[in-house]
């Protein structure tokens, strides 16, 4: 059928993949994180799953997630590019 | 605590900005409202962060449309799916400029023919996408690109206009409590008629702060009394829960405007106006609250 609308569909990577806007790439401490979540919570793209991994190719490295971390688990690293 | 829906609505990943409140707002609404919604979204920010056509991010249908029409097109859309038959949540998405200014008319329209449909404001104070101009929504002494000196005029208040149609709901909202966004939007889709949440979704771009203060600068807005989150539902308000404990342990409102570099420069007569303007809406809402007027 041909297409009358100019329709999206979706897809991962519709912008790209936005890890490589990254400066800052946040590293997670396992041994100090208590897993409450907080970071997926608060996460604008929904790039941490269940298991707190967190996305690298997507993390866009805001930051939100060290800063909002109530343990400090989590340290924003300078990317080497 | 809510049982928050694990599904996600955007894929990876949006064209955002890092640190964008409002699609953190975008990704808690569509959790909310479930796979059987339809979004309304006029020029906006989220009308660019859905990605590059023809790939989108959002995996729910999604109509883009012109900047004054977005609550018009939702009423027909709303009035289509009840005609068939349908439950289909029809939700207008629109910033504060399709909202406050351009908007304006269409919204004031559809609450008044009574649409059984949402209509969500997220609220970054300028019109963000373009470049951060000045719109109604931006507070009094703000830097913009057409405000460099600060706005010398104040914040239009939005809420009372959407009071005085009396919709069956609405709520205020802030990025920063995801979960409280969520039980409001799931409040609001379980009752017919028109309904508005506002949202305050703080852009680290635009307000110039860095990028992973968003949540932080959004608690403190309402820890401040600058941003007030309630609810009112058959014109009975209920002030939340982060707006209680705000009110009897403020933080300074200095604490909200030094950490924003759109409020650098900010004159004392300024900062004194809306010190006196937070107070004045708060107490009014508190008023409402206990039953007063």
């Amino acid at each position: 059928m041909r297409e009358r609308l100019a329709v999206s569909r979706p897809v991962e990577a519709s912008s790209g993949r936005t890890g490589s806007w990254r400066t800052f790439r946040p590293v997670v401490d396992r041994e100090v994180c208590n897993a409450c979540g907080l970071c997926a919570l608060y996460c604008p793209e929904a790039v941490i799953d269940d298991d707190l991994e967190i996305d690298l190719a997507f993390c866009k490295g805001c930051g939100i997630c060290a800063n909002e971390c109530p343990k400090k688990a989590i340290e924003m690293i300078r990317e080497d590019r | 605590m809510t049982e928050i829906r694990k599904e996600e609505f955007i894929l990876k990943c949006t064209s955002a900005c890092a640190g964008c409140g409002g699609s953190l707002c975008l990704r808690y609404v569509l959790k909310a409202a479930g796979p059987d919604t339809v979004l309304v979204v006029p020029a906006c920010c989220t009308s660019v962060i859905q990605g590059i056509y023809p790939a989108t991010a959002v995996n729910i249908p999604v109509y883009n449309i012109a900047f004054a029409a977005a609550a018009a097109c939702a009423s027909g859309m709303s009035s289509a799916f009840r005609a068939l038959g349908r439950k289909t949540n029809v939700i207008a998405y629109a910033g504060d400029g399709g909202t406050v200014d351009i908007g304006i008319q269409a919204l004031s329209g559809a609450f008044e023919r009574g649409t059984d449909f949402l209509y969500i404001c997220y609220d970054n104070e300028a019109y963000g996408n373009t470049g951060m101009q000045r719109s109604g929504a931006t507070p009094l002494g703000a830097r913009t690109t057409t405000t460099p000196g600060g706005k010398p005029t104040t914040k239009k208040d939005l809420d009372r206009i959407v009071e005085a149609h009396d919709p069956p709901y609405m709520a205020t909202a802030c990025s920063a409590y995801p979960l409280d966004l969520y039980k409001k939007v799931k409040r609001a889709l379980g009752i017919p008629g028109p309904k508005f949440i506002h949202i305050l979704a703080p852009c680290p771009p635009g307000w110039r702060f860095p990028a992973e203060q968003t949540v932080e600068m959004g608690k403190l807005a309402v820890k401040s009394g600058m941003w007030v989150l309630y609810e009112r539902e058959y014109g009975s308000l209920t002030i939340s829960a982060p707006s209680k404990a705000a009110m009897r342990k403020p933080v300074p409102l200095e604490e909200y405007i030094r950490r924003q570099g759109r409020f650098r420069g900010i004159t004392d007569a300024a900062l004194t106006e809306l010190r006196h303007q937070a107070d004045l809406n708060l107490r009014r809402l508190t008023r409402e609250a206990e039953g007063i007027c």
